[in-house]
């Protein structure tokens, strides 16, 4: 059997007093693999999203992250296996406002002791932080020290990017990272980071609604294939 | 998790500088007016309470015994009435009573108070912890025109050994109603009591009536300018009146009956309290009026302290991306709480702390106007005990008061799942 990093059968999710949103019978991400999530928006992306980094807790089914089993785990083991194992870039806004650049970066390295050591163990989280900055693009005291409100959203995208990546988590979610960036800079963020994603061996999970992104992935899946749910509402 | 969660919490809050300096401002000042009133009140209970000690008794004519204790001991106010040279050579001779000196008030150089009283007030009067007047220059008066001033008199007006000294009729600044033509000589000044003695202008009974004579109806009668010096020494200078006495009995045990024979004394009406009583019934009145104002800096200070429950509150919507970016980097819930439980015992702390440097700063500036103006020594002794409960209390009750916005982002980072629309 190959390992997963995403293992899913049968989740479902309902938000309260709604009917069900999702109903996944199988879904599966390899290890190191990447993949294009498509759907429209209000198509159920983000709850998706927000079950797999162990932030919602699913009413049924089965959901193995990284080989643990999610759906059995109390909140404080699921926050801990996504500090361990999950890299999250945002659509946008992805930076804390009072912390600096550097910082920004390292911060899963203050939750995670996984994390933290892996970054060490590559020469210390400032350094790992520069290197991966350094990686996509981001280099010089120039940048570096600027305030983080400061940077274009292109390059806190690329910061928000570094970020997930740091202390080689197993899986990288992107939610919609490049829908706020225009043609150029977008196929040069999503090279970078599948770049990087693959360089790390962290399998990239990254969900858009422009399918014009697809080929630059292993395998493009769009989720009202997957979801039955979505079916029934119809 | 704590280290980590609180220097997050101390780079947010400098992200927030002038709301948060705002904050810390509001309990500073809301903490210093608390620890100000708070010091003030037991400064002035403890010099208050420092100035008379071994006197057994304070006789005076009868007005109500704080009245006396404040005029008499305190110099505060004026008499009423005085009671008669007879009925003080009474109390003197009684056999109960050790020593009587006489305290006769009523005139004034450049505001401070000139009292006329007896050699023996030198040996008797003691302060403090039974402690006796020193001299820090001369002796005690012995000539008619001597004068024995205080501590505090000597410093502020500069005057030393041997300077003529001018009295003023009643409580004036001086001019018409001077004493011009008898003027006084310097022989002795008293080292510092910390009590209205350091305020005092001592000269003898003696002397009060040498320089009022021609002053029978007050003011200077024109005649009065004609009567020589060596007149004066001729004439009888025993006083008519006196304002007080304080008295020192031969045994302690006897003090009740004796006050009772002297406040039942028939040929003329007088009064005699006990000095500690008459202060703890001065305490007793000004108690409500100090708990009042204790109440109201407290109020201020939960004003003060309800500021930062503002602060952050308000600050929660427009953090609700921060929180939800934590939470995808790994923070539990409980970071988030703790996060902004710290935030608010940061501010809470840090303006507590501040409060207490501002008092010993104003402290530092007022003592010395407050001990000249108003005889109340503020001993700044540094941070007290009660600087640091305080600090504490308010760090104890930002905690409390950081539980609500620290639960609500709690539980809202719980709801708001990875994503919040904003």
């Amino acid at each position: 059997m190959t390992e997963k990093v995403i293992e899913i059968r049968g989740l479902t999710y309902a938000w309260a007093s709604q009917p069900l949103l999702l109903d996944i019978s199988e879904f599966d991400i390899s290890i190191g693999e990447r993949v294009f999530l498509q759907g429209p928006s209000g198509s159920g992306k983000s709850t998706f999203l927000g079950l797999i980094a162990g932030v919602l807790e699913p009413q049924g089914g089965h959901l193995n992250i990284a080989g643990e089993t999610l759906d059995r785990m109390k909140g404080p083991a699921r926050d801990r296996l996504r500090a361990d194992s999950l890299g999250v870039i945002f659509q946008m806004f992805n930076l804390v406002p009072y912390l600096s650049l550097l910082q920004n970066v390292t911060l899963p390295c203050r939750f995670s002791k996984k994390r933290f050591e892996a970054a060490r163990d590559a020469g210390g989280p400032e350094l790992e932080a520069r290197r991966l900055l350094g990686r996509l693009g981001l280099q010089g005291d120039d940048i570096l020290t600027r305030k983080v409100t400061d940077l274009s959203v292109g390059q806190q995208q690329r910061v928000a990017a570094a970020r997930a990546l740091i202390g080689k988590p197993r899986l990288i979610i992107a939610d919609e990272p490049t829908s706020a960036l225009d043609a150029d800079t977008r196929d040069k963020f999503v090279e970078l980071l599948s770049e990087e994603a693959e360089r790390s061996s962290a399998a990239l999970l990254f969900v858009s609604h422009d399918s014009g992104l697809a080929h630059l992935f292993d395998r493009a899946v769009d989720l009202s294939d997957i979801n039955t749910a979505q079916a029934e509402i119809l | 998790m704590g280290a980590s969660m609180i220097s997050l919490s101390w780079r947010s809050l400098l992200n927030r500088k002038v709301s948060a300096l705002l904050t810390i401002l509001a309990i500073a000042l809301s903490v210093a007016l608390f620890l100000g009133v708070d010091k003030t009140r037991k400064a002035a209970r403890a010099s208050f309470d420092n100035t008379i000690s071994g006197t057994d008794l304070v006789v005076g004519a009868p007005s109500g015994q704080i009245n006396l204790l404040l005029y008499s001991v305190f110099r505060i106010g004026n008499a009423t009435a005085e009671i008669s040279w007879g009925a003080f050579e009474t109390l003197q001779n009684r056999p109960d009573i050790a020593w009587a000196v006489p305290v006769s008030l009523g005139d004034s150089h450049r505001g401070y108070r000139v009292m006329g009283t007896s050699q023996a007030y030198f040996e008797h009067y003691k302060y403090g912890r039974k402690q006796p007047l020193r001299f820090r220059d001369g002796q005690k008066f012995e000539d008619l025109f001597d004068a024995v001033i205080g501590a505090e008199v000597a410093r502020e007006l500069g005057y030393d050994l041997g300077t003529p000294l001018i009295l003023t009729h009643g409580l004036g600044r001086g001019g018409l109603s001077d004493h011009d033509n008898r003027p006084f000589r310097i022989v002795g000044i008293l080292a510092p009591t910390g009590t209205p003695v350091d305020r005092t202008i001592h000269v003898s009974v003696e002397a009060i009536t040498a320089i009022h004579v021609g002053w029978e109806t007050g003011a200077r009668n024109p005649l009065a300018d004609t009567i020589s010096e060596e007149m004066i020494r001729s004439f009888d200078l025993t006083p008519k009146t006196v304002t007080a006495a304080f008295v020192g009995l031969e045994n302690r045990a006897t003090v009740l009956r004796t006050r009772r024979a002297i406040n039942t004394n028939r040929s003329e009406p007088l009064q005699a309290i006990i000095p500690g009583q008459a202060l703890a019934e001065l305490w007793e009145t000004i108690g409500a009026v100090e708990n009042i104002l204790l109440a109201i800096s407290v109020f201020v200070v939960a004003v003060g302290l309800v500021s930062i429950l503002t602060s952050i509150l308000s600050s929660l919507n427009e953090r609700r991306r921060e929180m939800s970016i934590l939470r995808a980097t790994g923070a539990q819930p409980g970071h988030i709480f703790t996060l902004l439980i710290s935030e608010a015992v940061l501010l809470g702390l840090m303006g507590a702390v501040l409060g207490v440097l501002l008092v010993q700063v104003l402290i530092f500036i007022a003592a010395p106007i407050m001990a000249s103006q108003y005889g109340v020594a503020l001993m700044n002794t540094g941070p007290s005990l009660t600087d640091l409960v305080t600090v504490g209390v308010v760090a104890l009750a930002a905690f409390i008061l950081g539980l609500v916005p620290a639960l609500t982002a709690m539980r809202r980072s719980l709801s708001d799942g990875l994503t919040v629309r904003v």
